[in-house]
C-alpha cells in the first residue's frame, strides 16, 4: 500500500490542530504564559495560543492551549493485533453453541489481587450487561461464576479447576505502580505451574488492557474499554470451536 | 429550601417501622456477641498504642493472647484491668509486658470484680473525656467561623503518601473544599489490624493509621486557620477493623467516617455477623465523638441499575438509619448515601434523578445526606463527563443535598490531577451559586412524573423492607437483595473473630454510654 501521511485535523486538511491542557508549577502571569508557550514549542507544536491560564494557588498555573502540530504520521504501515472474533449477537451465540459445540460453556471471572472495582467485570458478566448488550449470565449456553473483587489468583485457579472452566476472565481496573501487570503475570505463572494454561482460554480486561499487551503477558486475548459482552462471548465460542476443530 | 415532594406519609412510617423491626432482630444477635475488632477498639480507647515483637500492633497481641486463652467472652477490659489492679501497673505497662511475653493475662489471679470495673471505668472516662474535648474543639471552631452553606464540597485525596496527601488536601481546601477525605489503600479493609505510624506507600490510597490521622488533622487545622473556616476530615471505617478505626477517628478528631452497616459484607465479602456486631460499637463511639457517618448505598448503583433498583437504596437507608439509632446516633449525624448514576442516554433521566434525590431528602429530613457523583457511565470522554457532573451538581442544589462528593471529569481515567480537581470545584461552585435559589420559585406538579416516580420507588421500598423483615436480614442478604450480591451468614472473612459473650462480659463503654454517664 502507498504510504499515507496524516496530521491532526481541525478545519483544514493537514492544519495539525491540537488542543491540550496542563499545569506548570509556576505562579500565573506573563512569565508563566511564556513558559507554557516554549514548552509547547519543544513538543513540536507551533502557532501556540494560550487560550486560557488560571493561577490555581500554591504556585501552580493551569493552561488550556491550542496549537499546530508540526509532525505527521504514516498510517498505512500500521498493523495492530486485534481480537479476531465474529460479530455474533446473543441469540446467534446461543444457537451456534448449541448446534456446533453441543455443550454449555463455563466461565469464571474475577477482579484479582487488591482490586475492588468490579464495574468492568460486571459489565461483561452481569445479566444486565453494558451499553444495551446483555451480559454472559443472560446467555442460555453460558454458565457464569462471578467471583467478585479482591480475589487471590490462587482462589481463582482453584475455582476454575473445580467448575472445569472453559475460560477465565480477569479484570484489572485500579492500578498504582503497575500492580495490575504483576497480578496478571502471576496468574499466568500459576496456571503454567498447575499445568492448566493450555486447558483454558485466558482473557484479560480493563481500561489499561489492550489485546497486544494481553498477548505479550501470555493471555489469549485482551479487551479494553468499550467492549460489550457479545464480543467476549463470540470470541470465546469461536476459539472453543476452533480448538475442537469445528468450522463454521 | 428546595423543591418539596408530596408522598404518602403512611408509607414512610411503614418503611421505617419495618426497618426498626429488621434491625431489632439483628440487634438481639449483636447484643449476645463481641468481636476481636470490637475488643481491640476498647483497648485502643483505654490507651494502648504501638507495636510489639515482629511489628504486630499491641492491640492485636493483647486480644490474640486473650482469645487463645479462651477469655475473650468476658471482654478484653476484664483481663487487662485485672492485671492492672493485681500488679498496680498502667495499661501501657501491661500491654508491653504481654507483648514481651512476660505476662499471660488469663493466668493472673483474679481480683475482686468491682476493682476490675473501677479500673476500667476510670480509663474509659478518660477516653470519653478526650473524645468530648475533641467534640468541643470542633464546635468551638464552627462557632468561631460559622457553618458552611450546603451542599458541602467533599473532596478526595489519594496519593498513597500521607505527606503528599497533606499538600493536596491543603490545596483542595484553598480551592474551596469543605470536607477532605483521605482514601485508604485498596486492600486495607481486609487487613485484620490497623497499621502503625506515618505511611508513605499505598495502593490507590493511603493507609488509615492513628499517626496519619494526626498528621492530616494538624494540616487541616492549619489551613482552617488560614482560611477562617473549619475544614472537615473524613476517613473510612468500614472493613475488618471498623470499630478500631472508628475509635482512632474519635481520638484524633475526624469529623466524618464512612461507616456502613452492610458495605463490608456486600462489597468486601466480610462475614456478615462480624460486620453487624462491629458496626454497633463503631457507631456508638462515632455518636459520642459527633462524627457524621457516611453510608454506602451509592455503591449499589455501581453494580445494579440506578433506575430499576432505586428502591434498594432507599430500603438500605432506612436500615442504616435504624442501626445507627440503636447505637445512640442522632439523625443529624446519619449521612445516608445515594448517587447520581442513571444512564445518560435515558430519556428523562434528570427527572428520575431529581425524584430519587428528593425522596431520600423527604424521608430523612434531618439527615446530612451524602450525594455521590456519576462513575458508572463516565467513559473517559472528559467533555461529556464534565457535563454530566454539572447536571449532578444541579440536582444536588435543587434537592438540598448536604454532603456533595465532587464529580471529577477524569473519573474512570486516573485519580484527580491538580487541575482536574480545580475544574470540578469550579463546576460545582458555578452551578450551586448560579442556581442557588432558583428552585425555591417552583412547586412540583401535583401528580406529575416526579411525584409518580417517587411514589413508585417508595412503594417498592416498603415491599422490599417487609420482605426482608419476613425472611430476616441475614437471609435477605444471602438472597442478594442489595446490589445483587449474595453473601452467606457463615461465609466471608473474619467469622473467626466473632465470639459469644459470657454473662460477665464487660465493655466499660457500654456501661458508661448506653446506660448513661457518657456525654
Amino acid at each position: 500500500m502507498e504510504p499515507k501521511w496524516v496530521k491532526p485535523y481541525g478545519d483544514t486538511t493537514n492544519d495539525g490542530a491540537v488542543q491540550l491542557s496542563f499545569t506548570l508549577p509556576v505562579k500565573g502571569g506573563g512569565a508563566a504564559r511564556e513558559a507554557a508557550r516554549r514548552l509547547c514549542e519543544q513538543m513540536n507544536l507551533e502557532n501556540v495560543q494560550i487560550a486560557y491560564q488560571k493561577d490555581l494557588g500554591g504556585g501552580y498555573t493551569f493552561f488550556v492551549i491550542y496549537a499546530r502540530c508540526t509532525k505527521a504520521v504514516e498510517v498505512n504501515g500500521i498493523s495492530v493485533p486485534e481480537v479476531q472474533a465474529p460479530a455474533w449477537e446473543m441469540p446467534q451465540v446461543n444457537t451456534i453453541a448449541r448446534e456446533k459445540l453441543g455443550r454449555k460453556i463455563t466461565v469464571v471471572g474475577a477482579c484479582t489481587g487488591t482490586d475492588a472495582h468490579t464495574v468492568g467485570l460486571d459489565a461483561i458478566l452481569n445479566m444486565k450487561g453494558f451499553h444495551g448488550d446483555y451480559g454472559l449470565e443472560r446467555y442460555s449456553e453460558f454458565i457464569v461464576h462471578n467471583l467478585g473483587s479482591q480475589v487471590p489468583n490462587e482462589t481463582l485457579i482453584a475455582r476454575a479447576q473445580e467448575v472445569k472452566a472453559d475460560a477465565i476472565l480477569v479484570s484489572q481496573v485500579v492500578t498504582q505502580k503497575n500492580i495490575h501487570l504483576h497480578n496478571l503475570t502471576q496468574l499466568v505463572d500459576l496456571l503454567e505451574a498447575e499445568g492448566m494454561r493450555d486447558q483454558v482460554l485466558l482473557i484479560a480486561g480493563g481500561p489499561r488492557i489492550t489485546h497486544e499487551l494481553a498477548v505479550e503477558l501470555g493471555y489469549d486475548a485482551g479487551f479494553g474499554p468499550g467492549t460489550v459482552p457479545s464480543e467476549v462471548a463470540s470470541y470465546i465460542l469461536k476459539e472453543l470451536l476452533t480448538r475442537k476443530g469445528v468450522t463454521i | 429550601m428546595a423543591l418539596r415532594l408530596r408522598v404518602d406519609e403512611k408509607l414512610i412510617s411503614r418503611a421505617r417501622d419495618a426497618a426498626h423491626r429488621i434491625t431489632g432482630g439483628v440487634q438481639e444477635f449483636i447484643d449476645r456477641h463481641t468481636t476481636t475488632s470490637t475488643e481491640r477498639a476498647v483497648v485502643r480507647l483505654l490507651g494502648v498504642e504501638g507495636k510489639g515483637p515482629d511489628d504486630v500492633p499491641l492491640p492485636n497481641l493483647l486480644i490474640e493472647s486473650i482469645q487463645d486463652a479462651g477469655g475473650l467472652e468476658k471482654g478484653a477490659a476484664y483481663w487487662i484491668c485485672n492485671a492492672m489492679a493485681r500488679h498496680s501497673l498502667s495499661i501501657a505497662e501491661v500491654a508491653r509486658a504481654v507483648g514481651e511475653g512476660k505476662v499471660d493475662l488469663a493466668k493472673v489471679p483474679v481480683v475482686d470484680e468491682s476493682r476490675i470495673r473501677e479500673t476500667a471505668t476510670l480509663l474509659a472516662r478518660e477516653a470519653l473525656d478526650k473524645i468530648a474535648r475533641n467534640r468541643q474543639a470542633r464546635t468551638g471552631y464552627i462557632h468561631q467561623w460559622g457553618e458552611r452553606p450546603t451542599p458541602w464540597l467533599y473532596i478526595i485525596v489519594a496519593t498513597g503518601n500521607i505527606y503528599e496527601d497533606v499538600i493536596q488536601a491543603q490545596n483542595a481546601a484553598r480551592q474551596g473544599a469543605d470536607v477532605i477525605a483521605v482514601i485508604r489503600s485498596t486492600a486495607q479493609s481486609l487487613l485484620d489490624y490497623v497499621p502503625e505510624g506515618a505511611t508513605t506507600e499505598g495502593f490507590a490510597g493511603t493507609y488509615a493509621t492513628q499517626e496519619n490521622f494526626r498528621i492530616m488533622r494538624r494540616a487541616l487545622d492549619e489551613v482552617s486557620d488560614e482560611l477562617g473556616r473549619y475544614v472537615r476530615l473524613t476517613n473510612y471505617a468500614s472493613g475488618l477493623c471498623m470499630p478500631e478505626i472508628a475509635a482512632l477517628g474519635a481520638l484524633e478528631r475526624l469529623d466524618m467516617m464512612l461507616s456502613d452497616s452492610m458495605y463490608g459484607i456486600l462489597f468486601r465479602d466480610i462475614n456478615m455477623k462480624r460486620t453487624l456486631v462491629d458496626q454497633h460499637f463503631a457507631r456508638i463511639i462515632q455518636a459520642q465523638a459527633g462524627i457524621i457517618i457516611n453510608t454506602g448505598e451509592d455503591n449499589y448503583l455501581t453494580t445494579d441499575d440506578a433506575y430499576e433498583s432505586a428502591n434498594t437504596v432507599l430500603a438500605s437507608q432506612f436500615i442504616n438509619e435504624q442501626f445507627a439509632h440503636r447505637s445512640g446516633m442522632p439523625d443529624e449525624l446519619i449521612g445516608l448515601g445515594h448517587a447520581f448514576e442513571m444512564d445518560p442516554r435515558q430519556e428523562d433521566g434528570l427527572l428520575y434523578e431529581m425524584a430519587d434525590a428528593l425522596l431520600s431528602r423527604h424521608c430523612f429530613p434531618k439527615a446530612p445526606l451524602k450525594y455521590m457523583p456519576p462513575t458508572r457511565h463516565m467513559t473517559g470522554n472528559i467533555f461529556m463527563g464534565h457535563l454530566m457532573d454539572a447536571l449532578f451538581n444541579l440536582t444536588s442544589v435543587a434537592t438540598n443535598q448536604h454532603i456533595h462528593l465532587i464529580g471529577v471529569l477524569t473519573e474512570a481515567i486516573h485519580t484527580p490531577f491538580l487541575h482536574d480537581r480545580y475544574l470540578a470545584i469550579e463546576n460545582s461552585r458555578y452551578v450551586f451559586g448560579y442556581a442557588r435559589h432558583f428552585f425555591d420559585e417552583f412547586e412540583l406538579k401535583k401528580g406529575g412524573l416526579i411525584e409518580k416516580r417517587a411514589a413508585e420507588v417508595l412503594q417498592q421500598s416498603v415491599e422490599l423492607l417487609e420482605h426482608i423483615e419476613h425472611v430476616g436480614l441475614m437471609t435477605a442478604i444471602a438472597e442478594g437483595v442489595f446490589a445483587r450480591v449474595r453473601r452467606h451468614p457463615d461465609g466471608g472473612k473474619g467469622l473467626e473473630g466473632v465470639v459469644a459473650r459470657a454473662p460477665q462480659h464487660f465493655n466499660p463503654f457500654f456501661d458508661l454510654i448506653l446506660k448513661g454517664g457518657g456525654h
